[in-house]
């Protein structure tokens, strides 16, 4: 076998660990950081007894999802009913394999037994990265649905129906609005669109070129992750706890994470497509600072993430998907015909 | 069409309304209080906790005469009066009270006792920490009941002063 190989995969598996690892603690970090924004747009303090500011409460929670005893129901479907949780965090976080964090690979400057190790800051630089990115939202689809329908409960059925159903629907305007991205860098590969805005001193953004179609993205994604307003699948008020109804302990605490990795992860692509993922003044030269501007961007779009839910109350059904169908996606094919349009013009 | 474009651009404008009221609020102080590590402000007439109260001198305001278990709607107040003597001498009067009982599982802190009282020696002061571990804890001895009795917890407001007047329910 090739020795460089072999090289290349342990690398990469140690990357895709580092990089689960990281996003699992940002799932944890991101309860308690939500908890806290939210208690202080209500005037309240949020978590702030465990430890320095409540910085603790991470822990304390994750034992409490640990230790809680683990509850399987007689009536559900038992396969199905304990796959669903995994099946719906593991696409969450596959997303995130194509997004580059800074320019080039990175060269150890010693050598491991002999070899030379190049440590990429993506795991994966496919050529239909975007493509690659809408295929696995969709795959989020199928945890809820499969949680909601194996638990055999009224509550999850109809949680997982509506999921499914919103999931789909406002995948095509998601899928539609990157059309604009697409055609002004001329390429699907998450590094070559970034390379297009790291122009202009890095500030060439497509939220410049295509303040549209981010907002409908930006509506999208809320919608993707399940997030407020869109928390549809889980409306605590009628459906009790939606498709995690039935689940408890560690099992709803990977829904639970689920939804915060497809959070967290939707704002790293945002802001790798829109907000010009690592460049920015002086990324280039520095690549270091592509990683903090990244972040930067990253918790900013983490932020209005919270700041919405904060905000607006959650829509209603057929509301959602009118807003959908008789809004959005107009909007959308309008805003990629006009880009091509123009695009057309100027290029050609 | 017009009618849809209208409704976005209202609809947009209410959200990002909605938006700038909760970032104004993000800047402010929370409104909570931080009941066990600072004092909950009560307000002056606040009916908590009764107390027993002692002259400047230290004896004993009650003199047993159990008007205020005669006026208490629940029956939850027993007095048994014993006498005075030289020796020992716990209140000014003839009598002193030797078991004096509040039952707070009943208690309606309406107030009547401290009414009824003709020396001022029960009063409803302001502390709301009621909670015991068995029910019989529940039943407040004249121990219990005597001053001083300190509440860290509690702050009096001092936005309205509160005065007595004489004059009160005797219309």
């Amino acid at each position: 076998m090739d020795p460089q190989l072999v090289t290349d995969l342990v690398v990469h598996t140690i990357l895709i660990v580092i990089v689960a690892t990281l996003l699992m603690g940002g799932f944890a970090a991101m309860t308690v950081v939500e908890r806290k924004l939210l208690g202080r747009f209500t005037l309240r303090y949020g978590p702030n007894r465990v430890g320095k500011f409540g910085t603790l409460q991470v822990i304390a929670d994750m034992f409490k999802m640990f230790f809680k005893e683990e509850v399987v129901p007689d009536h559900v479907d038992r396969a199905i009913y304990l796959m669903a949780p995994g099946m719906a965090l593991v696409p969450a976080m596959l997303a995130f394999a194509v997004v580059p964090i800074a320019q080039a690979p990175f060269v150890l400057p010693f050598e491991v037994f002999g070899y030379t190790i190049t440590v990429n800051p993506w795991i994966a630089d496919i050529n239909v990265g975007v493509l690659y990115i809408l295929a696995i939202g969709s795959l989020g689809t199928y945890g809820v649905v499969l949680g909601g329908w194996s638990s055999n409960n009224k509550y999850s059925l109809l949680g997982g129906l509506r999921t499914s159903a919103q999931m789909l629907s406002y995948e095509l305007p998601m899928g539609v609005a990157l059309l604009g991205v697409i055609m002004l860098a001329g390429s699907l590969q998450l590094t070559q669109i970034v390379d297009f805005q790291n122009a202009w001193l890095g500030l060439r953004w497509f939220i410049l070129f295509q303040p549209i179609a981010f907002i409908i993205f930006y509506i999208c994604s809320l919608a993707e992750a399940g997030r407020a307003p869109f928390d549809l699948p889980e409306t605590e008020n009628e459906l009790i706890a939606g498709f995690a109804t039935e689940y408890g302990a560690m099992k709803f605490g990977l829904f639970f994470g689920a939804e915060y990795i497809h959070m967290i992860v939707v704002s790293f692509i945002m802001a790798t497509l829109f907000l010009g993922g690592w460049s920015g003044p002086f990324a280039t030269q520095v690549p270091l600072l592509g990683i903090v501007y990244l972040l930067l961007k990253v918790g900013f779009i983490l932020f209005t993430m919270i700041w919405v839910r904060a905000s607006t109350p959650r829509v209603r059904f057929d509301k959602l998907m009118k807003f959908n169908w008789k809004f959005l996606l107009p909007l959308s094919i309008a805003n990629a015909a006009v880009t091509a349009l123009v695009a057309g013009v100027i290029f050609f | 069409m017009l009618k849809e474009v209208k409704e976005a651009v209202s609809g947009s404008r209410e959200i990002a309304r909605a938006m700038g009221v909760t970032l104004k609020y993000l800047f402010k102080k929370p409104i909570t209080h931080q009941y066990p590590d600072e004092p909950v402000e009560v307000y002056p007439r606040f009916r908590g906790r009764h107390v027993l109260q002692r002259y400047e001198n230290g004896l004993e305001r009650c003199i047993g005469c159990a008007l205020c278990a005669a006026a208490c709607p629940t029956h939850c107040i027993y007095v048994e009066a014993a006498e005075n003597t030289d020796d020992d001498r716990r209140s000014p009067g003839e009598r002193y009270a030797k078991v004096y009982d509040i039952n707070m599982l009943r208690c309606i802190f309406c107030g009547y006792c401290a009414e009824a009282c003709p020396t001022e020696a029960i009063v409803l002061k302001h502390d709301f920490q009621l909670a015991e571990y068995t029910r019989w804890d529940a039943i407040y001895t004249k121990e219990r009941l005597l001053e001083p009795h300190d509440t860290p917890h509690i702050k009096l407001r001092s936005d309205e002063k509160f005065e007595l007047k004489e004059t009160w329910g005797n219309k």
